[in-house]
């Protein structure tokens, strides 16, 4: 199993703006302050990532780029520019769309209908079926999808791996800049993982940054240019995804104090 | 039923090629019956049976006027239970629909006959006062996260109650207003019949044919012609022989061409609209249907509505059928059989799946059944042990294809 580097991407910062920029973001929660001056950086086509105990504010952190729960504080970039998301609308205005870990799917409703849910095609008072399906094909085909026998199929009888990729494709509907993953390989077998992070690998190559929570390093050691490590709220650190830096993550998410760990550290 | 992730299977969206996509064939078929997926289909056969056994015990019941007489018995019930499908198609339920109904009833006869109302306006009310219902109904149960169960069935007393009030005193209104009594005793003359059959195969048919041609310009996947054919086949010889049957008596009743109206009104809404998807939606995962943007409280309440609505319409009917409004109007069994004629016909109580066309066959099994032991001159002990035992049957048939098809999902 060869990891792919990506070293350039991570360890030279480009000189162009990244997609997306957060410095200094804060979030307290009552007396609890879940993020405290949290930094993240995602290129477009690079795949960041990342990864903390529970409690470290990964899912805070996520939760104030979709707007589910804006931050309190610091400042957050699109392709340079200062943005305010303060709501799940202004997120997806931006193109990021998030996919989260219990999906939101409808089991008896078949692979078109979850893909267009609430947004689908419609002539008059009448769906557009055909074109609800001719897009399905289109963005299945573009992601390279080859598991699925129909898009007609009730996404109830597809497998996990399969109704992640819906989940992932329905994501990516509106031509997103920034998908977020949580967890996305998570009760997963592994033939499964394998397609998902494929997939993964997919929106990478079409110039799509990617956000994946994991707590599973194998996967993200696998499909990552950059891991981030969050620790209480803050940033523990940042490696490229290479093998030698498994130790060094695994020290950061504890907490362990590794002496040549911070090497890859901008 | 899931296939394995490494199976060769055609890829979905391989351009042009249609051949490449995985095409239905009859051991799907068979296998999508087994799994209940093909609820119509199943009820289809249930009532073969049943018409065989009682045709075999009673040479009275599948004469000409036996099976009119059916089709306006059915009438009343069918369309009280095209409203129990949305609902339960929600996963909710509606347990006032029979209260609704003659509550409705009473009004509408009250109001015409010792208030001297138009008769038409006298019915707009009588509508109306289910529509209010439903919406009260439906947001106690939705604002106030109460179970739809609990909201209805204190409903259901009240309603019962407030019919009691309306019908006053004297407790029964006869009903003598053309206006009224003809919805249940009009019967189409022959070449009208012919007409309304001739317009709806051709409704059928060619929806059928424009859809299979534009989804082939298209390059889509298309259902098989012989599925096609067979499908369309089907529903022409049953309009025909329906046609046949009731022309060779009275004709065909106007309140089984209502009833045919609605259901097929509903479920171009549940199959063709974005409103009747999100109904399916909800009724699939309310989670998921409210991240996607589906105003569900606001759905549901106006599902409520709905149903309620034709609560009140069915009560009118059966009123212009039995051409009085008493104080068990509504009341009796109608509940539990509007509930169950759908379920026979297999719409889930899990919600989310089934298809407006089940209050129609439901009706027409249990219907059937009652009809039929009427024939038989059994006793009402045995009608009801027949019916319950023939509503286990399907639910229990309802329940194991959702086990299947959760294990089948599982893996």
């Amino acid at each position: 199993m060869s990891t792919t580097t990506q070293a350039g991407a991570a360890t030279a910062p480009a000189p162009v703006a990244p997609l997306l920029r957060l410095r200094g973001l804060t979030k307290s929660f009552g007396a609890v302050q879940a993020l405290r001056g949290a930094d993240l950086d995602v290129g477009a086509g690079e795949v960041v990532a990342l990864v903390g105990d529970n409690g470290a504010g990964k899912s805070t952190l996520i939760k104030a780029i979709t707007g589910v729960q804006p931050a309190d504080g610091g400042t957050i970039e699109m392709d340079g520019v200062p943005v305010s998301i303060k709501a799940p609308s202004d997120s997806a205005a931006l193109g990021i769309s998030a996919v989260y870990q219990d999906l939101a799917l409808c089991d008896n409703l078949d692979v078109v209908a979850n893909l267009f849910l609430g947004q689908e095609a419609h002539r008059g008072k009448v769906m557009d079926e055909i074109a609800m399906e001719k897009e399905s094909r289109r963005l299945l085909d573009r992601l390279a999808v080859r598991t699925l026998r129909s898009v007609r199929t009730e996404v109830g009888s597809l497998s996990g791996g399969q109704r992640q990729t819906v989940a992932i494709a329905r994501s990516m509907l509106g031509d997103p800049k920034l998908v977020i993953l949580d967890e996305p390989t998570a009760a997963l077998g592994v033939s499964q993982t394998a397609q998902v992070l494929e997939l993964v690998k997919t929106l990478r190559g079409e110039g799509i940054g990617v956000i994946i929570i994991s707590h599973n390093l194998a996967d993200v050691f696998q499909v990552a240019d950059r891991i981030v490590v969050l620790r209480l709220g803050g940033n523990a650190g940042e490696w490229t995804a290479e093998p030698e830096n498994r130790q060094a993550v695994v020290g950061a998410i504890t907490g362990a104090d590794i002496e040549n760990g911070q090497e890859a550290t901008p | 039923m899931s296939t394995a992730p490494a199976s060769p299977a055609p890829a979905v969206g391989q351009g042009d090629s249609s051949e490449e996509h995985h095409r239905p064939t009859l051991g799907d078929a068979g296998r999508k019956l087994l799994a209940g997926e093909m609820g119509s289909l199943r009820v289809l056969i249930v009532l073969a049976i049943i018409w065989a056994i009682f045709a075999i015990a009673n040479d009275r019941f599948l004469t000409a006027i036996n099976l009119t007489n059916l089709a306006l018995q059915i009438a009343a019930v069918g369309t009280i239970s095209v409203g129990v499908v949305l609902v339960l198609l929600l996963g909710e339920i509606d347990l006032s629909v029979g209260a609704v109904s003659g509550l409705a009833s009473a009004v509408v006869a009250v109001l015409n006959v010792k208030n001297g109302w138009n008769p038409y306006l006298a019915i707009v009310a009588g509508l109306l006062v289910g529509t209010a219902i439903g919406l009260f109904q439906g947001s106690m149960s939705t604002r106030l996260a109460i179970p739809s169960f609990v909201v209805t069935l204190a409903g259901l007393l009240m309603w019962q109650g407030a019919q009691l009030k309306v019908l006053g005193e004297t407790g029964t209104v006869n009903v003598s207003d053309p206006a009224i009594t003809n919805i249940a005793g009009t019967f189409l003359a022959p070449w009208v019949g012919w007409a309304v059959a001739i317009l709806a195969i051709a409704a059928i048919v060619g929806t059928a044919l424009l859809n299979l041609q534009r989804r082939r310009a298209a390059g889509l996947e298309a259902e098989s012609m012989l599925g096609l054919t067979l499908r369309s086949g089907a529903a022409t010889i049953a309009i025909l022989a329906a046609v046949v049957v009731m022309n060779s008596d009275r004709g065909v009743p106007l309140a089984l061409v209502i009833l045919v109206g609605i259901c097929a009104a509903v479920q171009f809404m549940l199959a063709k609209t974005r409103f009747g998807r999100h109904i399916y939606a909800v009724g699939g995962d309310a989670e998921a249907a409210r991240r996607a943007g589906i105003r569900v409280t606001w759905l549901r309440t106006t599902v409520f509505m709905m149903a309620s609505t034709l609560a009140a319409a069915g009560g009118i009917i059966a009123a212009s059928r039995l051409l009085a409004v008493n104080q068990s109007s509504g009341g009796s069994d109608l509940l539990l059989l509007a509930i169950a004629g759908p379920v026979v016909a297999g719409v889930s109580l899990f919600g989310g799946r089934g298809t407006a066309w089940a209050a129609l066959l439901g009706a027409l099994v249990i219907g059937s059944i009652s009809n039929g032991m009427d024939l038989l001159a059994l006793q009402s002990s045995v009608k009801f042990m027949v019916t319950g035992a023939v509503l286990l049957a399907a639910v229990s048939l309802d329940a194991l294809a959702r086990q299947r098809r959760v294990s089948a999902g599982g893996t």
